[in-house]
């Protein structure tokens, strides 16, 4: 009974031997990273220790002083909590419709969405590009999508590509197939409109995986990368990453202010992350399972 | 009145066109965004990959010239290669670790939650981030890596400093920034396992390799599917990390598919080539995905 016993304790200690080291692997660069951004240069380039020895806040002043770095914050978020919204209002609306209504074509069209999520995204980007610079009458363009820069170098075009993305919409109805008819049956005896079922009865059932498209949708766009870089190269539009990443030129890199703006650059999706992970790693779990 | 009224609410006619109406308006917004801004682009990237548009000067059509020239650069092969090597060693290390850390985190200790957390912290990194860090982990002399070889009394490689090493790196600095997403996934898989296989496995006289070999794994063959499946589709299209931390170089070394389409496209405008490069990889990624598919289906039989 002992040697059981003690088998089992061994067994329980290899396992957090090996789960610790994982999370040190998983945790300790970011750690690595804040710890950096408070030494200076000399010291970053020297020294080896994790605790700064001079403790000080110059490379975060010099990030806001070197690049429009609030300017950048503010960019980005409103293109991830714009986009985060839109998805969530679309993905919802569509979503709905695809899991309880019954309509003409609706096969096909939810096919066509999902067929869309098969094709790498770096097909659609160069005619995307040409799509919202020669947007008719918008941005000095005339009535041809000429003379004008069309929805180039404004919020629009990170925004309206990805407003209502096939994945919401995907999402959403996975979640809306799982409630049963007959709650929307009930109260369309009793009368209630098609929007009614929906506003008053559905919708109040979705606010988790709601939840879920919100700070999954809010993540991707604070942390995109491409499409910033090619559609926003006006200086006072650029986003915090493709701001980062002026950081690192071909010739040298500013560690310090690069790893302060590093930390700087993660803190929203962190806390969002920290708020609704019990959520998130729910909603993961089932939409990759399902 | 109010009987009345719900019974000709009812009629199947009327209330079908309700339905429709609402099902339509509903989607109809999603929908006109999805056409103009997936669809068309779709439909103009195909038009455009016949001729040699390039955002400035006459445009002609050339045939099917930009897809035989495809096969005659040596560049797209030098792309193609660099994006194969790096898919055959992303994917299969992105499924190991995620299986492995998944197994680890499948066990009924409350310590599991906070382990968890800390694994998918990666995740929530930004792609730039991430690259940062690793661009200081991976320095040749003060990076972290090479200190802590050196302890061991190893000399580290110049990591992406080295073109045999560069590419070796950045498959590191990716299995580490993603593996915590597939990790839920599979976490998720493992809780589906019904736990009388591995009961009748115990009385069996079956070891712990014998139990995973013929049990963990066959159950897990719809997750490993959606798994891979989105691992190759995201290897082929890597950008993000050669893009910041290697430039493609040392010597083209990371040069990837989707970094030579952005080069062409966007830097040389050579936008109809560019087109054409890219309809030549969603083929690549889809043969691939076929490829996998039958792979997983006839590794777990």
């Amino acid at each position: 009974m002992t040697a059981v016993l003690a088998k089992r304790r061994v067994k329980s200690a290899i396992w957090y031997v090996a789960v610790t080291a994982l999370s040190v692997a998983t945790v300790f660069p970011l750690v690595w990273t804040l710890a950096t951004s408070f030494k200076g240069e000399g010291e970053i380039l020297g020294g080896t220790g994790l605790v700064p020895r001079d403790f000080s806040l110059a490379n975060y002043t010099e990030v806001f002083s070197e690049v429009p770095f609030v300017r950048y914050t503010l960019n980005t978020l409103v293109i991830a909590l714009v986009g985060a919204a839109t998805n969530m209002f679309f993905g919802g609306l569509a979503g709905y419709a695809f899991a309880k209504l019954e309509f003409r074509f609706k096969r096909p069209l939810f096919l066509g969405l999902l067929a869309s999520m098969m094709i790498p995204g770096i097909v659609t980007m160069i005619p995307l590009f040409l799509i919202l610079k020669k947007f008719p009458l918008i941005g000095g363009n005339d009535p041809f999508g000429e003379g004008g820069v069309g929805f180039i170098n404004s919020y629009w075009a990170v925004i309206l590509p990805g407003a209502a993305g096939s994945f919401a919409i995907f999402f959403m109805r996975q979640f809306f197939g799982t409630l049963p008819d007959e709650l929307g049956e009930a109260a369309r005896i009793d009368g209630a409109s098609e929007f009614t079922v929906f506003r008053k009865v559905y919708l109040p059932l979705a606010k988790a995986p709601l939840a879920v498209l919100g700070l999954l949708t809010f993540q991707a766009g604070w942390n995109n990368f491409m499409w910033p870089l090619i559609v926003l190269n006006n200086r006072d539009m650029m986003t915090v990453q493709v701001g980062l990443s002026s950081f690192i030129t071909d010739y040298e890199t500013h560690y310090g202010p690069l790893m302060a703006g590093t930390v700087i650059a993660s803190l929203p999706v962190l806390v969002v992350f920290l708020l609704g992970q019990r959520y998130l790693i729910d909603g993961i779990a089932h939409a990759g399972i399902k | 009145m109010s009987a009345v009224g719900s019974v000709r609410r009812r009629r199947p006619g009327r209330a079908r066109r309700h339905q429709q109406r609402h099902g339509y308006l509903f989607i109809a917004l999603p929908m006109v965004l999805f056409a103009v801004f997936t669809v068309l682009p779709i439909g103009i990237a195909f038009v455009l990959s016949f001729s040699d548009y390039s955002v400035i000067g006459e445009t002609s059509w050339t045939g099917i010239g930009n897809y035989t020239r495809v096969f005659d650069d040596p560049y797209f092969t030098t792309a193609l290669v660099n994006t194969v090597v790096y898919t055959l060693m992303y994917v299969p290390l992105g499924i190991v670790v995620a299986l492995g850390a998944a197994m680890l985190l499948n066990r009924r200790v409350k310590a599991v939650k906070i382990y968890r957390t800390m694994f998918y912290i990666p995740v929530i990194s930004s792609t730039v981030a991430t690259a940062t860090i690793w661009y200081w982990l991976l320095n040749p002399q003060y990076g972290l890596l090479n200190v802590a070889l050196g302890w061991f009394g190893i000399d580290g490689p110049a990591w992406l400093h080295d073109s045999r090493w560069a590419m070796p790196s950045i498959v590191m600095m990716a299995v580490w920034a993603g593996f915590g997403t597939n990790m839920m996934i599979y976490l998720a898989g493992l809780k589906a396992v019904p736990p009388e296989l591995y009961e009748a496995a115990r009385l069996d006289g079956a070891n712990a390799w014998q139990a995973f070999r013929h049990i963990t794994l066959p159950q897990l063959r719809r997750t490993t599917f959606f798994v891979s499946t989105l691992l190759i589709i995201g290897a082929f299209q890597v950008f993000d990390q050669a893009f910041v931390l290697t430039k493609g170089g040392p010597g083209n070394s990371t040069i990837t598919l989707v970094y030579y389409i952005y080069n062409k496209g966007f830097g040389k405008l050579e936008m109809g080539y560019a087109s054409a490069i890219s309809f030549v990889l969603a083929a690549i990624i889809l043969v691939f995905a076929i490829v996998n598919a039958r792979a997983v289906d006839r590794e777990s039989r």
